[in-house]
């Protein structure tokens, strides 16, 4: 690992004059960014410090218990985050359960095939191992779900009118949402295809470009990243099932009745 | 409330509506038997439709309906509204033609041409876009796609609202038409012209104010 630079605190302090360009743009067209921007480059640097110090000390610990408590942090944010999202959510604590049940499944499946099944670390619950492929997985399964439950709630708002009508000519929800469903599934499926297709040549996967330049072998970096895309790619997919099904029920009753008014619109809330 | 005219068959109707609650109006109880058509009156806002879907069981109502006998909760939602058919003022669509949801697998074509046909549509319609449909041209198949698998009880909420007078009374017929076949018929109407003409019985809702004194005991 000879190729390995360490960064200092004035390396960093040069790159965040990055953010100057940012809030040159916002003064020239008058946007009034300026206040967010700095508090959001604040919280991303505080942020991802506490994180560095957090995951140094559990990684040192290499306890379970510490390593399934972070876990369960990461995977509550994520839940929240993939529904607060959301331009029109459905109402009620269900739909908060929905989406971190949702990510808790997938994260656990996709953590514990790799780590069980793949990598094999010694522990397997080794938290150097558990906690990036979590984070990896969370993140993408993230941005799926949200995506097929906004187009969920905005197609059923939307196309409200015809889903009764399949529902008074007596179909099943199953069968009036059919179309609703299908179209949710791909769209919620999208990303992660695109991220597949484009990898490599039109960007370099992140975590790939991390670990290449903390000094790691292109060959190995690019065998890891393969492995990460695939457990991504799986976990969307599942997420995505999960999370559009479980929305259809929550939007349906028993007796078959679209619940259009269990949705409820985001409240306008100006970021940070 | 107690609609006017109307007097207990007993067993006999066909669909019968028990303490049925309706938000902002007093439960209501009526029957409507075989071969009949109950007109719901009353100023917009009063709850007519919702008092329609209720019926078809696609809003939450307390109280009872029963088919036959049968209430709603005794069969699948998707069964009830095969015999308990609503017909929406503003239908919804889906596909790209009237054909997909006139004509799914398994539909009798020749029932519905023919009824294309009595409502004086040109069966060409059935695979013209949707959206280069009139108004009244999808009201009208609306009716037919209603009409179609021969429900036992039409709900019918202003049928021809959006109609000229001669296509408005090619529907009446065919309403009138269902209502001899042994249907029973439950009509939203603005037009009392049209309720004197096809209406055996009315329900008169009144403004949810007014309402509180005609409790039933």
């Amino acid at each position: 690992m000879s190729s390995y630079v360490v960064l200092t605190p004035l390396d960093l302090g040069l790159a965040a004059l990055l953010i100057l360009v940012n809030a040159g743009v916002s003064i020239a067209f008058r946007l009034g960014l300026e206040r967010t921007l700095l508090l959001t480059t604040a919280r991303m640097v505080v942020q991802l410090a506490l994180i560095g110090l957090v995951l140094k000390w559990i990684f040192a610990q290499t306890s379970p218990l510490w390593t399934l408590l972070l876990a369960a942090i990461m995977i509550s944010a994520a839940g929240y985050e993939a529904i607060s999202r959301q331009e029109r959510r459905i109402a009620g604590w269900l739909t908060y359960g929905l989406g971190t049940g949702t990510l808790l499944a997938v994260g656990t499946f996709a953590t514990l095939f790799a780590v069980g099944g793949v990598i094999q670390p010694d522990p397997w619950y080794a938290p150097r191992f558990v906690l990036p492929i979590l984070g990896m997985v969370l993140g993408n399964s993230l941005t799926g779900i949200a995506l097929a439950l906004d187009t969920l709630t905005g197609a059923a708002w939307r196309d409200r009118s015809a889903i009764e009508a399949r529902l008074a000519l007596g179909a099943t929800r199953m069968e009036a949402l059919g179309e609703t469903t299908r179209r949710t599934l791909k769209t919620g499926m999208t990303p992660i295809l695109n991220a597949m297709a484009a990898s490599g040549v039109v960007s370099l996967p992140g975590m790939m470009t991390g670990q290449i330049l903390a000094g790691v072998d292109p060959v190995e970096a690019t065998k890891y990243q393969i492995l990460i895309m695939f457990l991504i790619a799986g976990s969307t997919a599942l997420g995505v099932l999960i999370a559009t099904f479980g929305g259809v029920l929550l939007l349906t009753d028993k007796r078959q009745r679209l619940r259009i008014d269990r949705l409820v619109t985001k409240k306008e809330t100006p970021a940070a | 409330m107690a609609a006017s005219g109307l007097q207990s068959r007993g067993t006999l109707a066909l669909l019968r509506v028990e303490q049925l609650t309706i938000p902002g109006l007093p439960s209501l109880s009526f029957e409507v038997g075989d071969g009949e058509c109950l007109a719901v009156e009353g100023p917009s806002g009063t709850g007519k439709t919702r008092l329609l879907r209720a019926i078809a069981d696609l809003d939450e109502a307390p109280g009872h309906v029963f088919l036959d006998g049968a209430e709603r909760h005794e069969m699948p939602a998707s069964q009830w509204r095969r015999h308990v058919r609503y017909a929406a003022a503003e239908p919804g669509w889906w596909g790209e033609t009237a054909r997909v949801s006139l004509l799914p697998p398994g539909s009798d074509e020749a029932r519905v041409l023919k009824l294309v046909g009595d409502l004086g549509l040109d069966s060409a319609l059935l695979d013209r876009p949707l959206t280069q449909l009139s108004t009244g041209e999808r009201l009208r198949l609306a009716l037919v796609r209603a009409m179609s698998d021969q429900p036992r009880v039409l709900l019918l909420d202003e049928p021809t609202g959006a109609l000229d007078t001669a296509s408005a009374a090619l529907a009446e017929e065919l309403i009138r038409y269902q209502v001899l076949a042994g249907r029973s018929v439950i009509l939203v109407s603005h037009d009392p012209g049209q309720i004197e003409r096809l209406s055996d019985l009315r329900l008169q809702l009144a403004a949810p104010r007014k309402a509180e004194t005609r409790e039933q005991p």
